[in-house]
């Protein structure tokens, strides 16, 4: 259903990205694993429009996602839960979970998606009315997943939803992961925790410099000592 | 004139003025907030919605009439700007966006000029905003208490449009963080047409109001309100919303006060301590009185 071929992507002059082809197939875990700089983020941004490639193609069950603007992408359920978090300090929790959802056309179901997003992240329905910059990181990363939820994605873009948290925070974060994979969510998930990331995906993406290194069945890779040596060893050890 | 007299007669100069200021304060404050721009045009849409106004009166239209199509013509214009000048530089330097709103200023005012000639017309307002409600010592302009009640209806709506409309809110997201609302699919051009739409509608309001108040209506009479509402904004935090409403309450606040406790000698130089009051208050609070939380701009 994603099809990036031969994407280039640079900045000025450095090339972020130089010839990736990633495929995401319909119901699939897939997970972009890599170092700092390797080009995961700027992969996401490229199928998210917001980041423009020099050349390739990025296709999306048949629109050629580089020539949609943000907007349209969100509209096709292509939803992208950023790095670093970014939910709306100022807004509530619920006013965060709406703005996941000003895209949806059938309301009455996004409410009882609000309530779902609750049921799976409690702690965000006790403190629906706080401001989002009143939560602690790991709350914050559940309001970030849950604003992303809201926009009933059909695929799901997830950088690095474990990075900074404390270990039982991690464990729940990918339980969810997990769940949403069960329900059928296609999961394209951008990790630094290699081992807990490896352990969820049906299939994986190894990125360095741009240039997608490896890649293979969750379970080949598991397997792969070049992983250890080329990738894991360098990756904090969190979880 | 007793002191509680006094002190109510100023407190509604004070009040009145402020509110003229938080409507223009505003519609700064709104697109700072999104686009970082300090938008100094801003003050040109109240001369655009005054000529507008004073042509459809000299063709024999009611006040009112002319008034609402003085306030609909300053929020077209607010809109064609943003069209024009505003979005083709989306994502550039914000030095650039700053520079090109000082050339909307120079080529609207010099348009006016053009247009309308340079000298000053008489701007006639109803009699009920030249009327005077005496109470006891009291006397108090309709004009005033009209400023005073339309800015609380104008705030209030604002307040309701911006905490419980979906585009409201998609207004304070994409003020904090414009990828992050870009990502969730925030139609990021209709926010910022909105907010261009909601402060020129403001200050296409005060222009009316003002013109009323002054008499006369000049091409360059958005300079010294847009100067005010800036100095407000800077004073309540740049960006904030309340905190421009707040800003520009104080500076109304502050001109009336030193306006009655300078002696006489001094009051043509009245602005000039109000600024040193400012510079004081922001070398305390260099961010403005709600600029110190950074994530919070709306």
């Amino acid at each position: 259903m994603l099809k990036l071929e031969s994407v280039d992507v640079a900045y000025g002059h450095v090339n972020a990205l130089s010839g990736v082809s990633i495929e995401v197939r319909d119901g699939e875990l897939v997970t972009l694993l890599g170092a700092n700089g390797a080009g995961k983020s700027t992969a996401l941004m490229t199928i998210s429009g917001i980041v423009r490639p020099r050349a390739g193609s990025a296709v999306y069950d048949g629109t050629d996602l580089l020539r949609a603007s943000p907007y349209d992408i969100v509209g096709l359920g292509v939803i992208h839960c950023p790095e670093g978090r970014r939910i709306f300090g100022g807004l509530s929790v619920q006013e965060n979970l709406r703005m996941g959802m000003v895209r949806r056309p059938d309301k009455a179901e996004a409410r009882r998606d609000m309530d779902w997003v609750f049921s799976l992240f409690p702690v965000l329905a006790e403190r629906r009315n706080q401001s989002g910059a009143t939560l602690s990181g790991g709350e914050q990363q559940m309001l970030a997943i849950g604003r992303a939820l809201m926009a009933a994605p059909r695929l799901l873009m997830m950088d690095e939803p474990s990075l900074g948290l404390a270990p039982l925070v991690v464990r729940a974060i990918f339980g969810v992961i997990r769940e949403l994979h069960r329900r059928g969510v296609t999961i394209l998930l951008v990790e630094q925790n290699v081992r807990q990331a490896l352990a969820v995906a049906d299939r994986g993406y190894v990125l360095a410099n741009g240039k997608v290194m490896l890649q293979g069945s969750g379970a080949e890779m598991r397997s792969n000592p070049d992983i250890e040596q080329a990738y894991l060893s360098a990756a904090p050890e969190a979880g | 004139m007793s002191a509680e007299e006094l002190l109510l007669q100023q407190l509604i100069n004070a009040v009145s003025i402020g509110s003229l200021y938080a409507l223009m304060a505003i519609g700064l404050a709104m697109v700072f907030g999104i686009l970082r721009l300090i938008n100094f045009a801003h003050g040109d849409l109240i001369m655009v919605g005054s000529y507008v106004a004073l042509l459809l009166m000299v063709l024999g239209l009611p006040f009112w009439v002319a008034a609402i199509a003085g306030v609909a013509a300053s929020t077209l214009a607010g809109l064609v700007m943003e069209r024009v000048a505003y979005r083709p530089l989306r994502g550039a330097h914000e030095i650039s966006m700053l520079l090109t709103s000082f050339s909307v200023t120079i080529f609207l005012e010099n348009l006016a000029i053009i247009l309308f000639r340079p000298t000053s017309r008489p701007f006639p307002g109803p009699a009920v905003l030249r009327s005077v409600i005496e109470m006891g010592q009291l006397r108090v302009a309709g004009l005033d208490l009209i400023a005073i009640a339309v800015a609380a209806i104008l705030l209030l709506a604002l307040t309701l449009f911006v905490r419980r409309t979906d585009i409201g809110i998609a207004m304070r997201a994409a003020s904090q963080d414009l990828l992050a609302a870009r990502l969730m699919g925030i139609n990021v051009n209709a926010v910022i047409a909105t907010a261009f739409a909601i402060g020129s509608l403001m200050a296409g309001v005060v222009g009316i109001l003002w013109s009323a108040r002054v008499g006369k209506i000049d091409p360059l009479m958005g300079f010294n309100p847009v100067l005010k509402a800036f100095v407000a904004s800077v004073i309540g935090g740049l960006g904030s919303l309340p905190g421009a409403v707040i800003g520009a309450y104080v500076l109304g606040g502050l001109e009336i006060l030193l306006q009655g406790l300078l002696p006489s000698v001094l009051t043509p130089y009245r602005d000039a301590f109000v600024f040193a009051v400012l510079i004081a208050l922001l070398l305390f609070r260099p961010n403005g009185i709600l600029g110190s939380t950074e994530k919070e701009k709306i």
